[in-house]
């Protein structure tokens, strides 16, 4: 276990080994997961997200910056998407993030979706334990350039900063479900366009639609390239932050973070193990039956997670000896 | 299920401003199903390296114009030599004279593609290094 010592004393190497590992073959990387949970749960992990184009590169290079003046180690997970037809994936995230790459106090990972969809990747909440483990203080997970429904970062992250820009559409697109929800720090970049005063109204308008809460998800303004309300933007997150730990928000959204994980997981280990256990012709037997309608499928259901149930203690049994 | 990919960091060492190669050799490849993770223009060595070992790639491809690359891509190879990154192969692309070739591939790099190459010989090359 030379790999987790390395870890823990926040060597880069083991750190870029592990990722690969959980996005590989995540079965062989819960080894090593199980054993870094316990020196988890450290970091502030902050989601920033918005559509393609808005600066959410850029913005979370400026603020790991100010954050690296004060000595804070950071974490950035930058997600882009995956082709659906090929495969493949254009990482460029890095691209407005150059100056980072120097520091050896800021791990950077590049991450393609690999057909997931919400907006993060599968091996997203493994990886910021990572970084968690490894000592990043602040973790940035930042999402693809999102449309309207990939809300899956408000699960995982401590608090969500959505970042928007005028000329997106019109105020019927910030009244829809979904995206516009999940913002706990709301963003305007590129303030000097056309629009902007208009967009923060807008906004403003729907956040006061929403039921009296006691954090009122503030609107900033900012021209990330010349770093123009950068500073306001960490002040507001990290005042955000003190109130969630106050509020016993933080406690409870990473009660609902692990809730979910939890759910996930197993979901995921059912399916490995329908994989493992149901034989392809017995299933293809089965679905003959069902549309000769000797059998129905609720039956079959049944059938088949008692099969999963005696097999996966079978497999046990086998493990132990 | 999870499926094990050819992760490539996309590199320009050196002071030229023309990405253009370098991103239609970062299309391709993606269009290969690899990851592409490029990260722009005016890069140093060690920027280059240190990338490398965050992003776990297998393959690090450099694009030069500059005519730096006598000096450039051995330094690279140098680094990555100091931190122990044996698992990686460094291939080079660019404008790059026949007879500096030798030299480099001594130091070295895998391979070097000049103008006019096609992207299909730079995959053949990279699935026939990296068996994933």
């Amino acid at each position: 276990m030379e790999i987790l010592k390395e870890l823990l004393k926040g060597n880069r190497r083991a750190a870029a080994k592990l990722i690969s590992l959980v996005e590989d073959d995540f079965t062989q990387a819960e080894i090593f997961l199980k054993q870094i949970y316990p020196y988890t749960g450290q970091a502030i992990v902050i989601g920033i997200t918005g559509p393609p184009g808005v600066g959410k590169s850029t913005i979370t290079d400026r603020l790991t910056k100010n954050l690296r003046k004060q000595g804070t180690k950071v974490g950035i997970i930058a997600i882009d998407p995956t082709s659906p037809f090929t495969g493949g994936a254009l990482l460029g995230d890095r691209i407005r993030m150059q100056d980072l790459s120097a520091d050896p106090e800021v791990f950077i990972r590049s991450m393609g979706t690999r057909g997931f969809l919400g907006g993060l990747s599968k091996a997203t909440q493994a990886t910021i334990k990572i970084l968690d483990a490894m000592g990043k203080e602040v973790i940035f997970v930042e999402t693809v350039g999102v449309g309207q429904a990939e809300v899956d970062i408000v699960r995982v992250a401590d608090m969500v900063l959505l970042i928007t820009m005028p000329g997106m559409g019109d105020d019927i697109q910030i009244i829809k479900a979904g995206i516009m929800e999940i913002g706990d720090v709301f963003v305007v970049n590129k303030a000097d366009r056309d629009g902007c005063e208009r967009l923060i109204t807008e906004i403003e308008m729907m956040l006061a639609l929403k039921p009296e809460t006691k954090w009122k998800p503030p609107v900033l303004k900012t021209i990330a390239t010349s770093g123009t309300g950068i500073k306001d933007v960490e002040e507001t997150i990290f005042h955000y932050i003190s109130y969630l730990k106050d509020s016993g928000g933080l406690e409870r959204k990473r009660k609902e973070s692990t809730r979910k994980e939890i759910i996930d997981l197993l979901r995921e280990k059912w399916g490995i193990l329908f994989n493992q256990y149901i034989k392809k012709d017995f299933l293809e037997e089965v679905i003959t039956r069902v549309i000769q309608r000797k059998e129905d499928p609720y039956t079959v259901v049944n059938r088949l997670s008692d099969i999963l149930i005696k097999s996966y203690k079978q497999g046990e049994k086998d493990y132990d000896q | 299920m999870e499926e094990k990919k050819i992760r490539v960091l996309i590199a320009k060492p050196g002071l030229d401003g023309h990405d253009r190669g370098a991103k239609v050799v970062a299309r391709a490849l993606r269009d290969a199903g690899m990851e592409v993770i490029y990260t722009g223009l005016r890069q140093t060595p060690k920027q280059i390296v240190e990338t490398a070992i965050q992003e776990d790639v297998d393959v690090i491809g450099l694009s030069i114009l500059s005519g730096a690359h006598t000096h450039l891509f051995p330094e690279i190879l140098k680094l990555l030599k100091e931190n122990q990154i044996e698992d990686m192969i460094v291939i080079g692309g660019g404008v790059i004279p026949e007879e500096d070739i030798p030299e480099l591939k001594k130091a070295g790099i895998v391979e070097i593609f000049t103008p006019g190459t096609d992207t299909r010989d730079i995959i053949n090359l990279i699935k026939e290094k990296i068996k994933k």
